[in-house]
């Protein structure tokens, strides 16, 4: 790791002040601390953001959950207002990584980092997600751009996230065997202004499957998405699943996931 | 003690964080190395530019492989000559610590930057600039041989052509079957992971002119001995190495790495100490790799299920270089085991072994056996499906059950009862009660299966005359030391190293039991070529029935000496002595001494006022012993391995939801260690069949070199294991113990395959990672379709 000048900010005021082109935004550190050791990312200013109080804490009103974006995944996964009002949510949430990372990590840095096999992002899809920064309200829509990119603009700080609460929804996710990311995940929120069903681990970023929203909103059961096909051309191929296989994955795994809906 | 469940008295500075490793070694004026290496699998090395390098901050020096041709460095060996069957000795590549003119796999070792922190010499590193002449990698084992030549003067990349076995008889032998079974396999290629990762200090001292090497190594006696007299690093009796706690090895840890001779020779050179620890990517790229194999084998078989010969040809990787036992694992310690447990009066073993531009391949947790055993395990279970046989009944059909049985091609089996472990697995997998498990299962519209798997395997590795004849380079005895101190107290030195095996405790108890003394008044000291006599180190199962024998035959002297001792001390004939529980007594008299007096009275001899000399005439002083052993034979550990597995068509996602097994490993001194052994190497066997491949894409570069995508199973991929024994003692060591670190990692990958394939009703090759099964199921189900 390349040496670099470390802040801790009180607020996001002074967060935002200490933002230059040359900086960071340290959260869990979960990704951004390896990536640092590996040199694959040297900063000049790391601007702890972790002591910041509005970045903590998690609100549940009659429509939505909104969780502070230093809120770790261990206390979205404990608590007992989410697992009440979105529990496919907290289920996400205690799924992430192992008892380490789920300690560490946070929301925001999840989103921030927006890897294409991160679980978050489908959240905020599938839950009509608003992304709260120091500047403004972005729509989950227009937040995730591409792999590993965001909306956010430099020295732009995520504050919270509003997930609408559905009526019922749940995250189906097949793991990657090494890396235990998602290797497909779907994401199937029943709202009452129609169905979403978002997926990650699948492209190079996560996305809505309109096809298989279309059949849901007209049937909302697991056989209505036989025979609905997935194209292959935009799905990630690796050693671990090529793109006809991860397209099975798809259909198998948003069938789980409707059938699991609660 | 012998027999019993004692706690390992390692584990509480192991499990609190108090195990001192070599990364935990600080010395005084301490520099830092790192390792530049090739981005490249094959690469001409054109020029290596340091000067820009050499002006960073905190540089101290920065060595290449021309300083290493200056000062006249040898290169790392491969310590097993092997004989082509044409009579030709095997072709090796030079190896040299820092490569000069090319290198040869990605994570080759090109220049070494040493400056005042790590950080530093990383920085420097970057303005190392290399030239290189990028050339056509050749990555695949079965494409290897009608490849472009690697080096010059090596034909085909082929190390060796060899055989063992009739050739000739095992032709009639299939000219006569009824039946061929044939089946194509791979062996994949894994990673040892080893938790902690290698690590190496070079320090010198100008006034003794002592060398030190502290080094993550399972047999530091042997890597002093390399790299002396090979390496010409430094005399060896000017030299110490030092391998303190060692997190795991599994065989990647038994060889003198480059880094280990770099690091020695450049504390030397600038007169600081050098110290190197490995990252974990650099770990997966450089580390020695295991397996990776690709065999075609055919069997002949009787009408009635008898098996009549056995031919195997297999191509095994190398990998970029020879690397220490490289070339022994894939012939002397794969070819006489491919028979199993089986009665097999004729094979024929066909082995090419071929370099390729990716890391060196050597021993790994059962090294050979584990790719005889998937092999014979799997054409068995092809057999009896194509015979419409019971797979269990064929296998007790072609069973050795007398002993010594003399096999067609090497080991003569001293002892064993196949059918007792056999049918104990069976019960204890309830094999009756499977056609219900899987209407279960298929009720729950999962796929069960069943695999069996038996094996033996060569362990105690062994005999000095045997293996010396078939062209080791050393030896392979062990040895051992017990010294009593005066105050009745006893060190054990050992030659063998523990990395996880528990040494301290198990040894403890074999001494404790012999000497009759508790064994909190026993220490071992092991690991560390200044304290201990020569020894071979720990792999191949070979600690506790070589090094542990060495320790009892110590004792034995001990106990000799003392009968003599105690004799002149009572006033008896040494020959009516009798030792027992740790006193040496006069038959029916109220006559005896503790061993402790008779320590203690053989280091204050002489004598004092009234009190006459403990010592008879023409006995030295003192109570210690060294003893070497060297054992009349290998040992043969066996069993019988059943698992479950539970397969989900939509997914091809494979669980193993039982796994059974009951292995005959002679005595047991401590059956708590043996099971934690049974655990660690079930783990890496399921891990191979199921998730571990080290992958290498078409231009030599290492797709799985994180965890990020190399998968290492966890714990949670395995069900509760059973585990059982059976018991007939080896009769080539005196405490009756075969070996029992490598069986879990030999059974249970054929096991795990062929529940796999029993379930599937079609072939898959390991590692049978979900997308594959899924594969070989739509295939399947194709080609059904089509037929119909
Ligand atoms: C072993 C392991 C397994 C994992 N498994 C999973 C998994 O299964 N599923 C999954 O979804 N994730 C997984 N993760 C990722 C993990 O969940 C973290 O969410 C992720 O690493 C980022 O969160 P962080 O808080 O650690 O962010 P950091 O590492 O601190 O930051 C990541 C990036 O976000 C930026 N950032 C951080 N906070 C903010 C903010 N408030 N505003 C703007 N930018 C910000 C940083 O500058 C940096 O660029 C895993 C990670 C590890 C190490």
């Amino acid at each position: 790791m390349k040496a670099f000048n470390y802040h801790s900010a009180s607020s996001v005021k002074e967060a935002t002040k200490l933002a230059s082109s040359n900086s960071a935004y340290l959260s869990g550190g979960m990704t951004m601390i390896p990536s640092m050791k590996m040199r694959l990312a040297n900063y000049k200013d790391v601007i702890d953001v972790k002591k910041i109080k509005d970045l903590h804490g998690i609100k549940v009103t009659s429509k939505s959950v909104v969780i502070g974006a230093a809120t770790k995944h261990a206390d979205v996964a404990n608590s007992k207002e989410v697992q009440k009002a979105i529990p496919s949510l907290s289920s996400l949430a205690s799924r992430i990584g192992d008892a380490q990372v789920r300690n560490r990590g946070t929301l925001g840095g999840s989103i921030a980092n927006n890897d294409p096999t991160a679980c978050y992002p489908s959240a905020c899809l599938a839950l009509n997600a608003i992304i709260h920064t120091s500047d403004r309200k972005i729509e989950a829509e227009k937040f995730f751009k591409g792999m590993f990119e965001t909306a956010l603009k430099k020295g732009e700080l995520i504050t919270a996230v509003e997930f609408q609460i559905p009526e019922k929804s749940h995250y189906f996710k097949f793991p990657n065997p090494a890396s235990r990311y998602a290797m497909v995940g779907v994401y199937v929120a029943k709202h009452k202004s129609g169905v979403h069903v978002a997926i990650t681990g699948a492209q190079s970023v996560v996305y809505r499957e309109k096809n298989m929203e279309k059949a849901l909103n007209d049937n909302f059961s697991a056989s209505a998405l036989n025979g609905i096909s997935i194209d292959t051309s935009e799905l990630n191929s690796d050693i671990h699943a090529s793109a006809e296989y991860r397209a099975s994955l798809i259909l198998s795994s948003a069938k789980k996931a409707v059938e699991h809906c609660k | 003690m012998i027999g019993s469940k004692v706690e390992r008295t390692e584990d509480k500075k192991f499990i609190t964080g108090k195990g001192r490793y070599t990364a935990d070694i600080t010395l005084h004026g301490q520099s830092y190395a790192f390792f530049i290496r090739s981005p490249h699998a094959r690469a001409k090395i054109k020029k290596v530019d340091i000067a820009k390098a050499l002006k960073a901050p905190g540089v101290v020096s920065i060595l290449t492989g021309e300083d290493i041709v200056k000062d006249k460095i040898g290169g790392l060996i491969a310590g097993w000559k092997i004989v082509s069957k044409d009579g030709t000795d095997m072709k090796l590549p030079a190896h040299p610590p820092l490569a000069h003119e090319q290198v040869n796999y990605v994570g080759d070792h090109v220049a070494v930057v040493i400056a005042e922190s790590l950080e530093e010499a990383k920085n420097a590193a970057e303005l190392v600039t290399v030239d290189y002449k990028v050339l056509k990698a050749v990555v695949n084992t079965a494409d290897a041989m009608n490849s472009e030549n690697i080096y010059d003067g090596i034909d085909k990349n082929l190390c060796f052509d060899w055989e063992l076995g009739d050739k000739a008889k095992t032709d009639e032998a299939f000219s006569k079957a009824d039946q061929i079974v044939e089946i194509k396999l791979t062996n994949n290629r894994l990673v040892p992971n080893a938790m902690e990762p290698r690590a190496s200090i070079g320090d010198y001292n100008s006034s003794s002119d002592q060398l030190t090497l502290y080094t993550t190594s399972q047999n530091p006696h042997l890597t002093r001995l390399v790299i002396s007299a090979f390496n010409g690093v430094h005399p060896e009796h000017k030299f110490r190495v030092v391998a303190p706690d060692v997190g795991g090895g599994f065989g990647s840890k038994i060889y003198p790495y480059a880094e280990d001779v770099v690091v020695a020779w450049a504390a030397k050179k600038i007169g600081r100490p050098v110290k190197w620890v490995c990252e974990r990517t650099d770990s997966f790229l450089s580390d020695c790799h295991g397996r990776d194999h690709v065999t075609h084998a055919k069997l002949a078989v009787q009408k009635d299920g008898k098996v009549t010969g056995l031919h195997v040809d297999t191509i095994a990787n190398l990998g970029g270089y020879g690397s220490l036992f490289a070339t022994v694992t894939p012939t002397y310690l794969y070819a006489p085991l491919i028979l199993g447990l089986y009665d097999i009066p004729t094979a024929y073993c066909n082995v090419k072994a071929v370099f390729t531009n990716t890391a060196p391949v050597d021993a790994y947790r059962g090294a050979g056996r584990p790719e005889a055993t998937y092999l014979i395990e799997r054409i068995m279970d092809q057999a009896a499906r194509e015979l419409g046989m019971d797979r269990a009944e064929f296998r007790k059909k072609n069973f050795i059950t007398k002993f010594p049985h003399q096999q067609c091609l090497v080991h003569n089996i001293d002892s064993g009862d196949y059918n007792a472990h056999f049918n104990k697995a069976l019960e204890l997998a309830d094999y009756k009660g499977f056609a219900k498990r899987k209407a279960e299962s298929a009720a729950k519209g999962k796929l069960r299966g069943i695999g069996f798997s038996t094996y033996i395997e060569a362990c105690g590795i062994a005999p000095s005359s045997v293996v010396m004849s078939i062209g080791a380079g050393v030896g392979l005895w062990e040895s051992a030391e017990v010294r009593f101190n005066a105050t009745g107290n006893i060190s054990v030195f050992t030659g063998a190293h523990s990395h996880g095996q528990g040494h301290a405790t198990t040894f403890a108890q074999i001494v404790s039991d012999k000497l009759g003394v508790p064994m909190e008044n026993i220490d071992l000291v092991h690991g560390d070529t200044d304290k201990g006599p020569f020894g071979m180190g720990t792999y191949g199962s070979r600690s506790l029935a070589v090094g542990g024998s060495a320790i009892t035959k110590a004792c034995d002297k001990i106990i000799e000496k003392g009968k003599k001792v105690a004799a002149h001390m009572l006033e008896a004939n040494p020959d009516e002595i009798e030792f027992k529980d740790g006193e040496f007594i006069v038959p029916n008299s109220n006559k005896k001494k503790t061993i402790g007096e008779i320590a203690f009275a053989c280091y204050l001899p002489g004598t004092y006022g009234e009190i006459k000399s403990p010592l008879p005439e023409g006995v030295e002083p003192g109570l210690k012993e060294t003893a070497f052993y060297d054992p009349i034979n290998f040992s043969f550990p066996a069993g019988s391995h059943i698992c479950e597995v539970e397969v989900d068509p939509d997914t091809g996602e494979t669980k193993v939801v039982t796994y059974s097994c009951v292995d005959d490993f002679g005595n047991l001194i401590n059956p708590m260690i043996v099971e934690g052994q049974v655990h660690g190497g079930l783990a890496q066997g399921i891990g191979q069949a199921l998730y571990e491949n080290a992958h290498y894409d078409e231009t030599g570069q290492l797709v799985t070199a994180s965890y990020m995508d190399y998968t290492m199973p966890r714990a949670d991929n395995f069900p509760e294991f059973r585990i059982e024994y059976t018991c007939t003692p080896a009769t080539s060591n005196p405490l009756g113990v075969k070996g029992c670190g490598e069986a879990g990692a030999i059974a249970s990958p054929p096991c795990v395959m062929n529940a796999v394939i029993d379930a599937i009703g079609t072939d898959v090759s390991m590692p049978a990672t979900s997308e594959k099964v899924w594969s070989a199921l739509k295939n399947k189900t194709n080609s059904e379709k089509k037929v119909a």
